[in-house]
């Protein structure tokens, strides 16, 4: 337990096996990382990536199998045990307080500095810099948690891993809150940081995995299926074997078709949580039978959109014309009647009702209606049919249809949400985020079913910050800063680096653009 | 299905029901007494004779009307501390109405009565529920200084207007309205003691609750507003409306386990007459998992616990108010027990620490197998 031991130069695991009442989450798992190396964990959620790291920090402990530090065994039984031990985890959900700053976040994790009746916070400030100047990772002690943009957070979490001694980091999906800059810049800043540490990178966006790691391993229902060094596969490849399947995210082959005008947004205005107006005069207009990708990074209003158009939030002034009736300052179950569908951006507080089942949560619009109710008594027998008969078309894996919807993946709780609003049969839908944190299987599913509605004729609001998703999916893409749309182009048109210079607030025909740095968003900006 | 679970449950619910147990007879040593003969009468006492049984009842009539309300508004969303108060205005509206028109037939008086009682304490409670939904005021403080409000309008009332014009003739001044006329009395159901029909009126509404909040829309859409009002509003529910809607309900039921009371029990308005129902009421509500059947189950517990402290301040001299002390270390127990309940680590530690309790040989025999 002291901290005076050797530091960690390996980390081996050797037929780690953990069972869960009628899970296997770890199948004789064996892996091993040394340092100046990064290993890429990839799998599909449930594929026990989570319950291997807990087992690792000292959480869980295996059935059977070993852990071995320096070729040494080693027995965690509580994260402080691996931090002595220079094994360190930035969570997916950062672990900070907001009203701290920064130093502060540190001494409530740091015993040393916490003297009889004091608190050594300038000794806490002191190491970050060293740290942070050591790995050239930019941090200010001085500042609030709640003043940081969520990549700053993000470096800050790793700060303080290393501020605890982790030599050893294990990295849960760490882009997965990051806008795409952000993302390059971490990734940047990890490939800086190899040389010293070893680095365990979960993730299951393969093109951050192909661009960090040296070797890959892959998980699948609990077992490694596949170990190689990441430069010899191609992500598709990876991707076949993670999900088991080859797996070709759907492509919009643009015909072309594009029906009538649906709904048409007209100057726009909308407060923010803050009071100022985030939308300030936004036009956009939504065919029927088309995607409309919305692209920008996230912040610049997306979510005050998506909340106007749901009646969440009262527009200032301004059209949200749907068929030719306004639907501005309407109430949700007012558009929700005159045929709009949602997949909001947080899939479990506001698309599902965690606690309820996911039958009760696929009637969740819809308990109202003749189908589900008579005389204000709900039909159960319906509503037991009508889940069976979603569960089996969505693909919903769930032991039962009367499981707690909450406990389910987050690409099988996007599933329901998905089911009760096609089966609702909307003539628009807007999905703000809809596969962010979902795995490939899911993401595939979702976006077929996203392309097969556009067929159908429904139009459909895509607003996305993956710029692949947003350029796979779109007939028309508008890109969105700072509360406007500043250009609808033809997808066709649009390449990565186009749409990136246009969510960075350039226009792409104007001549040479300023410095890319200074139009970067402000740290803030970010925020949600 | 899942056995690790049970397991688990089951040791936390007996760790920490044994835990409350040693709590409690802390405080009984604490001030001379012992904690198994308390426990014994406590438990025993109340049950020992048909007597004891009705009464019990009797006290579990008004802790089940009072602990459906604030299931009800639990499960919708919003904390209603203000049972006290409403049951407090149900006393007087219904006393009043029954006062007022005493010449009525019992087959409409009776049915008016009891309503007025509801309507009132809905009113009370509405009020709070108004507050949130309009103006954002914290539910918890609205109703905390309501039940002030109440009680003084309740103590004026008592002392002044509807005082029983005999006290003032006689001089004893004790605050207490007219005797309710015969028409609104509720009959015996066993002869002799106090048990009332309010106890079947207690059980029906418990059955109605339950057919409210899991068979109909509008119970669907409160439950969806109190589990997740993000979620309710996306879905186009208007979760404030429901937050009154439920307020409505859970003043209710006060208001009507006040009537019950008075044309149960008391047959007049009598200071006191609340007796801390209001408060128990969220025990009960609480201890019963915010469900109609286990409402029923802990209202009839809290009841024998409320009778079991009155006879240990006789037996064992332990003062009543001890039962007080048992609520409060049953909803910390609970409250604790449900934070362990939902930590899935602390469920890999105890199973962890359990399997090491197994006999060494166990182990061995079973690590030899494979």
């Amino acid at each position: 337990m002291t901290a005076a031991l050797e530091p960690i130069s390996e980390l081996k695991l050797e037929g780690i096996t953990k069972r869960f009442p009628g899970v296997l989450a770890c199948d004789d798992i064996s892996l091993q990382v040394r340092r100046g190396e990064v290993l890429a964990l990839v799998g599909e959620n449930g594929a026990g990536k989570t319950t291997l790291m807990n087992i690792i920090m000292g959480l869980y402990r295996p059935d059977s199998g070993t852990l071995s530090v320096n070729g040494e065994a080693v027995h965690f039984r509580a994260p402080g045990d691996a931090y002595a031990r220079g094994i360190g985890m930035v969570h997916q959900h950062f672990m900070l307080v907001p009203n701290m700053t920064v130093a502060e976040n540190l001494a409530l994790g740091l015993k040393e500095l916490h003297h009889f009746l004091r608190l050594d916070i300038k000794g806490a400030a002191r190491k970050i810099r060293e740290i942070s100047e050591r790995y050239e990772l930019p941090v200010n002690p001085d500042a609030y948690i709640w003043q940081l943009s969520v990549g700053e957070q993000q470096r800050v979490e790793l700060v303080k891993t290393l501020c605890l001694g982790a030599r050893l980091l294990i990295l849960d999906e760490p882009t997965s809150a990051l806008t795409p800059q952000e993302t390059d810049d971490l990734i940047e800043r990890l490939q800086r940081m190899t040389s010293e540490l070893a680095i365990i990178f979960i993730s299951h966006k393969l093109n951050e995995v192909k661009a960090l790691s040296d070797r890959v391993s892959i998980l699948r229902h609990g077992a490694v299926v596949f170990n190689g060094q990441t430069a010899n596969h191609e992500p598709s490849e990876l991707a076949a074997l993670m999900t088991g399947h080859d797996v070709t995210l759907p492509r919009n082959e643009g015909s072309g078709l594009q029906g009538k005008p649906l709904l048409s947004v007209k100057n726009l205005c909308v407060r923010g949580d803050r009071g100022n107006l985030v939308l300030n005069g936004l036009d956009l207009e939504l065919r029927a039978g088309e995607v409309l990708g919305v692209a920008g990074v996230s912040g610049n209003g997306q979510r005050e959109f998506a909340d106007a158009l749901a009646g969440l939030r009262p527009a200032e002034s301004g059209e949200i014309l749907f068929e030719g009736r306004n639907l501005a300052n309407k109430t949700p179950r007012e558009i929700i009647d005159a045929g709009m569908g949602y997949v909001p951006e947080d899939r479990q507080t506001e698309g599902i009702v965690p606690s309820f089942s996911v039958k009760d949560n696929l009637i969740l619009k819809d308990f109202g209606s003749r189908q589900f109710s008579t005389m204000s008594f709900l039909k159960r027998h319906e509503i037991d049919r009508n889940a069976e008969l979603l569960k089996e078309s969505f693909d919903v894996r769930c032991p039962s249809t009367s499981t707690a919807t909450g406990s389910l993946s987050g690409g099988n709780i996007q599933k329901v949400i998905l089911a009760r609003e096609i089966a609702r049969g909307p003539k628009a839908l807007v999905a703000v985020y809809p596969t962010r944190g979902i795995d490939m299987g899911a993401q595939e599913f979702i976006h077929s079913q996203l392309l097969d509605r556009r067929r159908e004729g429904i139009g459909i609001i895509l607003i996305s910050e993956e710029l692949e998703e947003v350029m796979n999916l779109s007939d028309r893409i508008a890109v969105i800063y700072k509360g406007k749309i500043l250009k609808v182009l033809p997808a066709v048109e649009a390449t990565r680096e186009r749409l990136g210079i246009l969510m960075a607030g350039l226009a792409d025909t104007d001549p040479p653009p300023t410095p890319a740095v200074a139009a970067l968003p402000p740290a803030g900006a970010t925020h949600e | 299905m899942n056995k690790q679970k049970v397991v688990y449950a089951g040791t936390v619910i007996v760790t920490f029901s044994f835990i409350a147990a040693l709590l409690v007879a802390l405080v009984l040593l604490a001030i001379g007494a012992s904690p198994l003969q308390t426990f014994k009468t406590i438990l025993t006492g109340p049950l020992s004779d048909v007597f004891g049984v009705t009464e019990v009842l009797v006290r579990s009539v008004p802790l089940l009307l009072v602990g459906l309300g604030i299931a009800i508004s639990f499960r919708s969303g919003i904390i209603n501390i203000g049972a006290e108060g409403q049951i407090q205005m149900g006393v007087i509206a219904s006393t009043a109405v029954a006062l007022a028109l005493p010449g009525l037939p019992r087959i409409y008086l009776l049915p008016l009565v009891l309503m007025a009682g509801a309507l009132a304490g809905a009113l009370w409670g509405g009020i709070a529920g108004w507050l949130r939904a309009r103006l954002q005021v914290n539910e918890i403080l609205s109703t905390v200084m309501l039940n002030y409000i109440a009680a003084q309008i309740y103590t004026y009332l008592l002392r002044g207007p509807m005082l029983d014009p005999n006290e003032l003739e006689m001089g004893s001044g004790t605050p207490q309205s007219m005797r309710l006329p015969d028409a609104v009395i509720l009959d015996y159901l066993v002869p002799g003691t106090r048990l009332h029909t309010g106890l079947i009126l207690a059980l029906v509404a418990a059955i109605l609750v339950w057919i409210l909040l899991w068979k109909t829309t509008l119970g669907f859409r409160m439950r969806a507003a109190g589990a997740g009002a993000k979620a309710a509003r996306y879905a186009g529910i208007p979760v404030e409306k429901y937050l009154v809607v439920a307020m409505l309900f859970a003043g209710g039921f006060a208001g009507l386990a006040g009537a019950v009371e008075v044309t149960g029990v008391h047959h007049r308005a009598i200071e006191g007459i609340s007796s801390g129902y209001g408060f128990a009421g969220i025990v009960v509500a609480l201890f019963g998992a915010l469900h109609p059947g286990g409402i029923i189950f802990s209202a009839a517990f809290f009841g024998v616990l409320l009778i079991g402290a009155d006879m240990t301040q006789r037996t064992a001299r332990v003062p009543a108010n001890m039962v007080l002390v048992l609520q409060g270390v049953i909803i910390l127990a609970i409250v604790s027990a449900q934070s362990f309940l939902r930590n899935p680590y602390a469920q890999e530690r105890l199973l962890r620490w359990l399997q090491g309790l197994l006999p060494a040989a166990l182990r061995s025999r079973r690590g030899a197998k494979p």
